[in-house]
């Protein structure tokens, strides 16, 4: 299942930052503004769905986990839910 | 867009206005604001210009301007509007009346109140003595002064000389008086009670009366020429008692009339002071306003006629519409017959850069500037800045708490953006946060935004969805872990780890050098817009098609391996994983025997890609200059077909073009030379500051150490006591914190992260397509003139 919860995240983050990039633009009203709100908008999108790739992707696989003190293990595996 | 993206077109226009309506016409461009005026008297002197006179009248205007405005102590600001220079000059002279009136009168009131305290003191040394009398001789060591019938039996003639002396200087006064005459004067003396004014100084000040009695004419001067020198105010001692009353009694009525007229005098100076005050302020501005209507036309020139001004201006092409009716308004307010008019010539000189703004972009374009304002239609980087700088600050930033902090801050200054306490204050620092109030708020949203996924809020993590870690599995079996993942943000187990900078450095590193180099591939793919805008094709396939190969290949290469490894490569081989900089480094030097490769035909691929990237380089160094080398021998021969096509072309932008075209071929050692320049910066900065955006990485870790070291040693020391004693103590430890955090982790940090942000901004990003060596263009406007009265604080 972490498959399933992988795509699922993947999809539904790529959609929204594709929705801000791609299709709101096109909403815009024509103004002297518009070609700057575009601009942002676009750069916007790009920039925050690079960022969020590169962590998601960073922690797909990782090579080695956090290692935690014997008294943090006890204590997360009786008081988290 | 266009105008943000590039900057807007200029023309060289010339304006012919006729002598009568010369000035109405270009006052109307001055409320507008449109033109730039260029200098058609470059070699005259400023001094032999035409209008010196009307300049220095209008410096003289504004001195007495100057003056008023600092006589008065308050300022209305009633918009009534006056005529000028008569006005003014009449207005001084009357002030200066007034005032020397006023002062003559303060000091003959000093005086008659000095000489009332002086008989009235001295009157009391006289009462002194009649109260015992002496028979003996005078000349005892009794510092009392005698009757005068006693010394009028012994003979000498005696004579008394009183007034008052400074406090300061009564001892060496009397010091003076006893070496010089050795006793044959008494002097006798006491202080005033109240402070009288000095008249020099204006100060109050202490005084002492004195009387000296003398023996002897020759003694008598010479007491004279010392209390001279003493600057001691005499007044004429009376004889006897009917006298003294009569004097007394007149100076008192004196007194009286010179008090009534003293107050007259100063109503009158404040009734003409609150008129002027009325107006001082419309009056400054005017006498501005000519001043620099004056000097505009003193850049203007005679046409052979002499009778009508020529101008020439820079005029945006937009507005060359707007130019002319202004220049019809200017002439039917001047109601001259003849109107003036604009006339649009071709120029091969580049016009400087106009960019328009509004509120929200000034700012960045101002941090664009600030490294250099761009040539004439070169790409502006500003609109990209808008989201990428606040971005990388985010990225080194990346705190959710502090960024909250200060998005609320500059949302603040935004929606008090228009308070004019705001604006105009004179703390140069508050001016700049101020003027920065936009860039501050998107660099804090974006830094909430990066803060959430680095999941730091005041250096503690956010449960929001869970950790993918399992404990379960720890706890079991040690050694094993699950995994489950559909958060997508750091999760919070990171927090309690030991080994969490190990991650964290891990995963910041590669995210910095991928950021980085998108980055300038953007750069490099922006230089295209510049190439084909600027009609030099073969830029493009010399100059851009090179350096982006370049750049891909070793770099995108990179990019590439950090990607494949994320993706392939996970817990299970582990001990296998490669480290991708060693393969870097074996790729540059062609071995890959020793490690295991990372996919099927690795090595293939990577020599393929080295094999480009090097032969990339002497295209980069040779094509342009070789190119251009061609082009200019062939052009000799084709001389007279190019010379054909010039006269066909009538747009001024291909003018301009093509001159710059032939400018360029002139010596090709120049164009060698500059484009070997070029390839040695670009290669080896390809390679500097990929590592140079490393230090998002570094800040960013730097940001997270100072706001843990600040919890543990401030925040959870108030935590820990948890007694009713701790809640007390708690108050004062979190004001603590708080302080700390605003000064050293939000101004210190912030500032921190900013620089480095526009470092690489300006130095990594903008050397890969941007020149920045223009002009600003600066229109003549009103509104634009510098306030030095403003800057006086006075008005």
């Amino acid at each position: 299942m972490a498959e399933l919860s992988f795509v699922i995240t993947m999809s539904v983050v790529t959609l929204f930052w594709a929705i801000v990039g791609g299709i709101v633009p096109l909403f815009i009203p024509k103004g002297p503004n518009r070609g700057v709100i575009v601009t942002m908008l676009v750069l916007t999108s790009v920039c925050c769905y690079l960022f969020w790739l590169i962590a998601i992707l960073a922690q797909l696989n990782p090579l080695f986990g956090p290692s935690l003190s014997t008294d943090a293990i006890w204590y997360l595996r009786y008081h988290w839910p | 867009m266009d105008s943000l993206l590039r900057g807007e077109e200029l023309c060289l226009a010339q304006l012919f206005l006729q002598s009568g309506s010369a000035y109405d016409c270009i006052s109307e461009l001055g409320e507008l604001g449109l033109v730039e005026f260029r200098d058609l008297n470059p070699s005259v002197n400023a001094f032999q210009r035409k209008h010196v006179n009307e300049i220095k009248n209008c410096e003289e205007m504004e001195r007495i301007l100057g003056e008023l405005a600092s006589t008065l102590s308050f300022c209305c600001n009633h918009r009534v509007s006056v005529c000028l220079q008569e006005q003014l000059q009449r207005l001084e002279v009357e002030l200066g009346e007034v005032t020397r009136n006023k002062e003559k009168l303060q000091k003959n009131l000093l005086e008659l109140r000095e000489y009332t305290h002086m008989l009235r003191i001295t009157h009391s040394f006289v009462q002194r003595t009649s109260e015992v009398s002496y028979e003996e001789f005078p000349f005892l060591e009794k510092d009392t002064v005698m009757d005068y019938s006693s010394m009028q039996r012994l003979g000498a003639k005696l004579g008394f000389i009183s007034g008052l002396i400074q406090r300061a200087k009564i001892e060496a006064f009397e010091r003076m008086l006893w070496r010089v005459c050795k006793g044959y004067t008494i002097l006798s003396y006491a202080e005033v009670d109240e402070y009288l004014e000095d008249p020099e100084t204006g100060e109050p000040s202490k005084s002492i009366v004195f009387l000296i009695s003398y023996w002897g004419e020759q003694i008598g001067q010479k007491v004279k020429k010392i209390s001279d020198c003493y600057h001691c105010h005499l007044y004429p001692y009376p004889t006897n008692n009917d006298e003294r009353n009569d004097v007394v009694e007149g100076l008192k009525t004196r007194i009286q009339d010179l008090h009534t007229v003293l107050h007259r005098t100063e109503d009158y100076l404040r009734q003409v002071l609150m008129k002027a005050s009325e107006s001082v302020y419309t009056w400054v501005i005017q006498v501005k306003k000519i001043k620099a209507i004056y000097y505009i036309l003193n850049l203007c020139s005679l046409d052979v006629t002499n009778k009508c001004l020529i101008a020439e201006v820079w005029c945006p092409v937009n507005d060359i519409a707007n130019l002319r009716r202004a220049l019809e308004e200017g002439s039917r307010k001047s109601g001259a017959t003849v109107p003036s008019f604009v006339n649009r010539i071709p120029t091969s000189d580049t016009p400087p850069s106009l960019i328009r703004t509004n509120k929200f972009t000034s700012g960045f374009q101002g941090i664009v500037d600030a490294y250099g304002v761009g040539n004439y239609r070169e790409v502006n980087p500003a609109p990209f800045t808008i989201i990428t700088f606040p971005f990388l600050f985010a990225v080194m930033f990346g705190d959710l708490g502090h960024g909250l902090i200060m998005a609320l801050f500059a949302f603040w200054m935004v929606l008090y953006e228009n308070n004019r306490k705001l604006k105009n204050t004179r703390n140069e620092i508050w001016n700049t946060f101020f003027e920065g109030r936009y860039i501050i708020l998107m660099m804090g949203l974006f830094s909430i935004y990066t803060g959430l996924i680095y999941n730091d809020c005041f250096s503690k993590s956010l449960n929001i969805f869970g950790s993918g870690w399992s404990v379960k599995a720890i706890f079991n079996h040690y050694g094993g872990f699950k995994v489950s993942l559909y958060q997508s943000n750091l999760p919070i187990i990171w927090n309690l780890a030991t080994n969490r900078l190990t991650f964290l450095n891990s995963y910041k590193m590669k995210m910095s050098v991928i950021i980085g180099i998108i980055h300038m591939s953007f750069g490099v793919i922006l230089s295209t817009y510049n190439h084909l805008h600027f009609r030099k094709k073969h830029n493009l396939y010399l100059v851009f098609l090179p350096e982006l190969l370049f750049l891909l290949c070793l770099f995108g290469y990179l990019v590439f391996m950090i990607f494949y490894k994320w993706l392939v490569f996970s817990a299970k081989d582990s001990r296998e994983a490669p480290s991708i900089l060693i393969h870097f480094i074996n790729m540059f030097l062609m071995q890959g025997d020793g490690v295991p490769p990372l996919y099927p035909g690795q090595t293939g691929l990577q020599i393929f890609l080295v094999v480009i990237a090097v032969l990339s380089v002497p295209v980069l160094l040779l094509g342009k200059p070789i190119y251009l080398n061609w082009l200019h021998n062939g052009s000799q021969r084709l001389g007279m077909y190019r010379g054909y096509e010039r006269v066909r072309r009538n747009s001024e932008e291909e003018l301009y073009l093509m001159r710059a075209n032939d400018m360029e071929e002139g010596s090709s050692h120049n164009e060698f030379l500059h484009q070997a320049i070029h390839t040695i910066e670009y290669c080896l900065g390809c390679v500097s500051n990929t590592a140079s955006y490393l230090r998002l990485w570094a800040l960013s870790l730097a940001h997270a150490q100072l706001s843990d070291v600040l919890w543990a040693m401030v925040m959870r020391v108030g935590l820990r006591m948890d007694t009713r004693l701790g809640v007390l103590f708690l108050v004062p430890v979190f004001s603590l914190f708080a302080v700390l955090t605003v000064s050293i982790l939000l101004v210190m940090e912030g500032l921190s992260a900013f620089l480095h942000a526009l470092r690489l901004h300006w130095v990594e990003f903008q050397n890969k397509f941007y020149s920045g060596t223009g002009v600003k263009f600066s229109p003549f406007s009103f509104s634009l003139l510098p306030s030095s009265f403003e800057h006086d604080g006075l008005l």
